[in-house]
């Protein structure tokens, strides 16, 4: 106890593959704690009265009860602890942005560093992969009931984990070839091992989820189409994945991608091994434009396909950079560099319709816009040219129109997004509802894992009480 | 798993079709749309149009040239075997009305992708003048279901082994002048359906062309299979794969098709090599 007390001021660091290393392998860049790391980190905690970092995590996780129990090494007790309210606790651990969540809650934040909440999480579901005896949560008697989920995204995973649990029969639909949705591929391997993914995943079908890959609905099966079938309720979470360009010559070059083909190609189709057979153009001189969490994902995988340099270019300062803090420095320690207050104007291409280079000009930063932030104004004649041969556009994303068209009775917004209740996640069709990014426009994992969280209770009252 | 229940060879070695069991695909599949094939864990998502489709058997049919290293993967495939995955129906399905008179001109594979909308156009009580094109007779794919679905049917072949000898553009142009088309409908390589979109654009005649860009996901999500149209950026999987063929940036699209060339060869040269090496092994042994 006499050691911990010196320590409680600042966290215990979790070690890391040293950059120089790792900007050239797909293995995971944060090693994760020792049992001796998280037992010492976990003592760290004071164990308030009314714990702030509850409220600040979208899915209320007993977060006090599994580092207790982590501090005294009862760590099958604190994995069970966090499944009761979340599913996916080695993902979550691993992507959340905590600091703005439960560790920016944490009264420890104030005077030192927070608890390493995620981290903690992170290990508990890592000592359950490695150590723990397979028991599965206790499941409540079936109830006859049938529950479609369309989308296997964080959103859709935690819909089926919490209504398997509730009894009910539940069946995903998934239009790619995997479970996962941006976990799979979106998100790289260096960030969020795709075995652990499956393996969140397994347990899910262990609990009796049937999971049908390869399913478009909205084209091989519409919503309607599922309820007449015999599904007595639908949780629509098929998330933002239609990329937005940026409308300027030159965007249809041979190398110019969009984040999301980039991420596909290289996360889920496994482009950067030779064993697999979907190619990638292989970037020299890669230029990444946008300042979000994807444009590091990208930045940082084209470091690791072997990219002599690896540029983001984004139009605003590093203060308003929407990427967490921890992976911008992570990007940056690899040798990702930062072009800020840039914006590209045209790429080019030699006669063959290859990328060769890329204009962008310098922008000043004038008065807040509507998001709040200031709006970036481009700064006459500060022009300037770069070689470049891949460009990755990480502008952001919107709704998928796919399923959305296809079924009228779901109200949308302007930008396409669904109508939903933000307090339960009801749709305006009857026996639908929706969540995640395809109602909020592209957010965070644990956002869409909360809004399922809401959908899931609400369909339980449903299904046991009525609409 | 998606199980091959009857395999022929169109082409020896060079065209394949592959009946493929896929119920839910078969029962909503419309002429026009597409599917996505990857045959094995490693493999990479391929898309090819539906040749046709039968909802009772629940069945698709696709037909493949063998081009590269994923579709020689595909041809090695025989009744019984199986593809991992198979998603669809892809795109939107082609308009089906009664036009009048409908031109359908397809040249190479895409006969078999040109095959269920010249039945739906000729079911709609359109009458139906099919153009078929091919390097020699033994290339010119489903010949007598398109010549017995046709009003008038005109094969053409580079050799003059089977019907005219000449282009398809040359049986086109004296159509336009003798029986005008209210709908012309070309389905083949993209410098037939630019040709084609060439002679019809003067006479304003509507001109359907199917593109066949490179895809991922083929749902929207990625853009890989962006074409411009009209001067806008459409995505190929979702807005099509059909568009107005007077429309379409074709110089554009030859250019996007190239960007693999270079890994695509290598890719098959390796696996020429593995299975050479393995066929003298087999020969040894």
């Amino acid at each position: 106890m006499q050691e911990t007390k010196k320590t409680t001021k600042e966290r215990h660091p979790m070690p890391e593959q040293p950059p120089e290393l790792r900007r050239h392998n797909f293995l995971e860049v944060p090693l994760g704690y020792t049992e001796e790391m998280a037992r010492a980190e976990a003592s760290r905690c004071i164990q308030c009265k009314t714990p702030q970092c509850v409220l600040g995590c979208p899915v209320a996780v007993p977060i006090p009860a599994y580092i207790k129990a982590i501090a005294e090494g009862r760590f099958a007790e604190g994995i069970r602890a966090i499944w009761e309210k979340n599913a996916l606790p080695a993902v979550c651990g691993r992507v959340c942005p905590q600091e703005i969540q439960c560790e920016g809650r944490c009264i420890l934040g104030k005077k030192g560093s927070p608890v390493a909440i995620g981290h903690l999480e992170r290990f508990l579901a890592d000592w359950e992969r490695a150590n723990g005896d397979g028991s599965l949560p206790a499941k409540e008697a079936p109830t006859g009931k049938k529950v479609a989920v369309v989308g296997s995204g964080p959103a859709g995973l935690t819909v089926a984990g919490d209504l398997v649990l509730k009894g009910h029969d539940v069946t995903i639909f998934e239009a790619f070839h995997k479970p996962g949705g941006v976990l799979v591929y979106g998100i790289p391997e260096f960030r969020l091992p795709k075995a652990i993914v499956e393996a969140e995943v397994k347990t899910l079908e262990q609990l009796g989820v049937t999971i049908a890959c390869n399913t478009v609905v909205g084209r091989a099966v519409d919503v309607s189409e599922l309820l007449e079938e015999g599904f007595d309720a639908v949780f629509v979470g098929v998330g933002a994945g239609l990329p937005r360009f940026m409308n300027i010559p030159g965007e249809n070059l041979i190398g110019v991608y969009s984040a999301n083909e980039y991420l596909t190609r290289a996360n889920l189709m496994k482009a950067y091994d030779p064993l697999y057979d979907t190619p990638m153009v292989p970037g020299r001189n890669v230029v990444v434009v946008g300042g979000g969490n994807v444009a590091m994902d990208a930045a940082r995988t084209a470091l690791r396909m072997g990219a002599e340099s690896s540029k983001i270019v984004y139009r605003r300062s590093r203060e308003e950079m929407p990427a967490r803090v921890e992976e911008a420095h992570h990007a940056e320690e690899e040798g990702v560099e930062f072009l800020l207050l840039s914006s590209p104007l045209h790429f080019d291409g030699s006669s063959d319709g290859r990328l060769t280079s890329v204009t962008c000009e310098r922008m000043t930063l004038g008065e807040p816009d509507t998001s709040g932030r200031r709006r970036p104004v481009p700064l006459e004649g500060s022009e300037f040219t770069m070689d470049c041969d891949l460009a990755i556009i990480a502008v952001g994303s919107g709704a998928n129109p796919l399923l959305t068209s296809s079924e009228p009775s779901i109200r949308l917004n302007r930008w396409g997004n669904i109508e939903a209740d933000p307090e339960n996640g009801k749709t305006f069709m009857r026996g639908v509802w929706a969540g995640g990014d395809i109602v909020t426009g592209a957010a965070t994992v644990i956002l869409a894992m909360g809004a399922g969280r809401k959908a899931a209770d609400s369909i339980h009252d449903y299904l046991t009480r009525g609409w | 798993m998606f199980t091959i229940v009857r395999r022929e060879e169109l082409v020896p070695s060079s065209v394949i079709l592959h009946e493929i069991e896929a119920p839910r695909i078969a029962r909503k599949a419309k002429p026009g749309q597409f599917v996505i094939l990857k045959a094995t864990e490693t493999g990479e998502r391929i898309p090819l149009t539906m040749a046709d489709t039968d909802a009772d058997a629940g069945t698709v049919t696709v037909i493949f040239m063998v081009v590269g290293k994923s579709t020689s993967l595909f041809a090695t495939l025989y009744e019984g075997d199986a593809y991992s995955d198979l998603i669809g129906p892809l795109g939107r399905p082609t308009d089906i009305e009664k036009v009048g008179h409908v031109v359908c001109v397809g040249g190479g594979t895409g006969i078999a992708v040109l095959h269920p909308i010249a039945r739906a156009m000729k079911k709609a009580g359109n009458r139906v003048t099919t153009i078929l094109g091919a390097r020699n007779v033994d290339f010119m794919i489903l010949k007598e279901k398109m010549n017995a679905l046709s009003d008038t049917f005109i094969p053409m072949s580079d050799d003059g082994s089977t019907g005219r000898q000449g282009f398809v553009t040359d049986a086109l142009k004296e159509i336009l002048i003798t029986d005008k088309p209210d709908l012309v409908v070309a389905i083949g390589p993209v410098p037939m359906m630019k040709a084609v979109s060439e002679l019809t654009r003067t006479d304003g005649i509507h001109t359907l062309v199917s593109l066949n860009p490179v895809m991922v996901d083929g749902t929207g999500m990625c853009g890989g299979c962006r074409v411009t149209v009209g001067d806008q950026t459409k995505f190929a999987c979702v807005d099509g794969p059909e568009f107005d063929g007077h429309k379409v940036d074709f110089d554009g699209l030859s250019q996007r098709l190239q960007a693999y060339r270079k890994v695509e060869t290598e890719a098959m040269e390796d696996h020429r090599c593995r299975m050479e090496a393995q066929a003298r092994k087999i020969e040894q042994a």
